[in-house]
């Protein structure tokens, strides 16, 4: 079998008992980039000599006898939106073209502390905002299952790399749905773990008490051993939590006994795509075979989920956005032509004596910063900002924001009193399969509605998986959502591992070709 | 609640951000779209709810006042669009520099 082929779990105990390099598994997954990230486009960055000095540096370690990190030499993708020292980090974003951050996100650090092997910076919606990935400032990430389609988003290059077997393991980010949704649309396994789990600092903020970072693989197993790897509590991140980290690689195995399983009753309904629902069903039946006992419950206020995800997450993000002012770091517009622009401006308003007009002219700083944002922000980020800075304003707080947060409490007890009554809830990820490329662009209410089921998990600060359950006739994956109460990530990982031992969906790979059409 | 051009004018000032005259009725349009959407939630009565802002009960969580290394200038300058080596430039910020 090819290195390409194996388990990261596989290779890490090949790598352990020293049958292959991490130089050769850096390579063999840097060579399979080469051949097909030109078609996927998954992506922004790789350094090809920069991550095999890092396998070098590994073997070394390890043929001194060295003790070695949990991820023993293992290469894993990066979505870029965590910084990295000594490289760009740009959230797919003109505004951070250039940007050296000058320190390492803790999450990066526990990789590097692991002995991972950073491979590469992954694309994403422009600052982790998008379910589609299309939102990216610099190019397209294609599904590896049809170039046609979009690999979902935001983090679709995470998901991408891994679905193309360009990567054993990948870390993303979910704020809405940012893993789970692409993970199941290109037929791989994402978690968002619980909120504070996972250190946010050094993870560029889009909306802070929604953002998580998150692990993407093959399986259950892969993202246990990733996710260990990166638990800890950071002192720097004041919405870490003091738990200590469990050893989600030894657990992940055990299966659970007398597992309850509740199916919402809200989330089967008009909208839902008919072959999704099907190996939902099945997946369902699937657990009941292994012991599980199902139960409907009811989940009234989840059709609201997405309007105060939408509200809270737009709001966080003017605020959290503000910073990107072309001050600092970061772009900044042409202040000649700025300058130029202003001057003529201010001569035309004087000529035809419009006191009003010059009184309210922006001043050359207001100008930058207004000429900066706007050039540096694509539309999408320009739209969450705009509303989320009028939902805010005085004599809409009340309406919009402080509402929605009401709303979002009635979510959280809802899933409260449901894990009174089960053990996971079971759902889709995703109404659809993966959809065309260019097919939502133009609206962005559909595009906010492919998060349909999962922004619930982001508001209520619960943990969720996607694991692949099964595929549509046009061969597009379809992915299972668990969700589990607060901090019960054990949980998520031992159900989704009893499930792929059960069946071989996640086992499935795409196949990419250099051939011609 | 509809959302008037005037009112998203008033909104990019505080955003600071700039629209075309197209791009204006666009965002109207779109913005118009979505907030019909959200106004949704007026449905429900909230009356006796609690704001949730955090998924954590953890509040004020303080730090000790412990000064420690920052970095260093040359470092803090190094992403700088405009600087003299010792700060960042930029327009006045008072005055009509």
């Amino acid at each position: 079998m090819s290195l390409l082929e194996q388990s990261a779990t596989e290779l890490l105990t090949l790598l352990n008992h020293k049958k292959i390099s991490s130089v050769e598994v850096t390579t063999a997954y840097l060579d399979q980039i080469q051949r097909y990230d030109d078609q996927v486009g998954a992506f922004l960055r790789v350094d090809r000599q920069q991550a095999i000095a890092q396998a070098e540096t590994i073997d070394q370690k390890r043929a001194a006898g060295k003790e070695i990190g949990l991820l023993g030499g293992l290469p894993v993708a990066v979505k870029d939106i965590l910084c990295t020292t000594g490289e760009t980090t740009t959230c797919a974003s003109k505004m951070l073209e250039n940007f050296n951050p000058p320190y390492d996100a803790t999450v990066i650090k526990n990789l590097r502390a692991a002995d991972a092997v950073i491979l590469g910076k992954t694309n994403l919606d422009e600052f982790a905002m998008g379910g589609s990935t299309e939102n990216s400032a610099y190019q397209l990430t294609r599904n590896p299952w049809d170039l046609e389609c979009a690999p979902g988003g935001s983090s679709g290059g995470a998901a991408a790399c891994v679905a193309a077997s360009m990567a054993p393991l990948s870390i993303g980010t979910d704020t809405g749905g940012s893993i789970r949704q692409p993970a199941g649309l290109c037929g791989v396994t994402g978690m968002k773990p619980t909120y504070g789990r996972i250190s946010r600092y050094g993870l560029i903020a889009f909306a802070s008490s929604l953002d998580q970072v998150g692990p993407l693989g093959r399986s259950a197993e892969d993202i246990a051993l990733l996710t260990e790897a990166i638990s800890s509590h950071d002192p720097k991140d004041s919405t870490s939590v003091d738990h200590p980290t469990v050893r989600y690689s030894q657990s992940v195995k055990q299966p659970l006994e007398n597992l309850r399983i509740g199916i919402v009753d809200e989330h089967f309904g008009p909208g839902l795509d008919s072959e999704v629902q099907s190996a939902v069903e099945d997946a369902i039946k699937t657990y009941e075979s292994l012991g599980a006992k199902v139960k409907r419950i009811s989940m009234p206020h989840s059709k609201y989920a997405i309007a105060a995800y939408y509200i809270i997450s737009s709001c966080e993000a003017s605020s959290n956005l503000a910073r990107y002012d072309g001050a600092h770091y970061g772009y900044r517009t042409d202040e000649k032509q700025m300058r130029e622009e202003l001057q003529q401006e201010q001569a035309e308003l004087t000529k035809a004596d419009d006191q009003v007009g010059l009184k309210n002219l922006d001043s050359p700083l207001v100008r930058m910063y207004r000429k900066t944002r706007s050039e540096g922000f694509g539309p999408e980020v320009k739209r969450r900002i705009m509303l989320g800075t009028y939902a805010l304003s005085a004599g809409y707080y009340d309406a919009y924001y402080l509402k929605a947060l009401k709303v979002r409490r009635l979510i959280r007890e809802d899933y409260d009193r449901a894990f009174e009554e089960v053990d996971l809830i079971a759902s889709p990820v995703s109404a659809t399969t993966a959809f065309k490329l260019g097919e939502k662009v133009n609206d962005p209410l559909a595009m906010y509605l492919v998060d349909l089921y999962t922004v619930g998990a982001n508001l209520s600060g619960i943990c969720g998986i996607s694991i692949p359950c099964g595929f549509s006739n046009q061969n597009l994956p379809i992915g299972l959502q668990l969700q589990a109460p607060p901090f019960e990530e054990e949980r998520l990982l031992r159900a989704a591992h009893m499930y792929q031992t059960a069946t071989d969906w996640h086992q499935r790979r795409a196949m990419l070709s250099n051939e011609p059409k | 609640m509809s959302i008037t051009r005037d009112d998203v004018k008033k909104v990019a000032l505080l955003s600071r951000l700039q629209f075309s005259e197209d791009q204006l009725d666009q965002m109207t349009d779109q913005m118009g779209a979505i907030l019909q959407y959200v106004q949704q939630l007026s449905e429900i009565n909230t009356d006796d709810v609690q704001p949730m802002s955090h998924a954590l009960d953890i509040s004020n969580h303080l730090v000790d006042d412990l000064p420690e290394e920052s970095f260093p200038r040359e470092t803090m300058l190094s992403n700088s669009p405009n600087s003299d080596g010792e700060c960042y430039k930029v327009p006045a910020v008072l005055g009509d520099g």
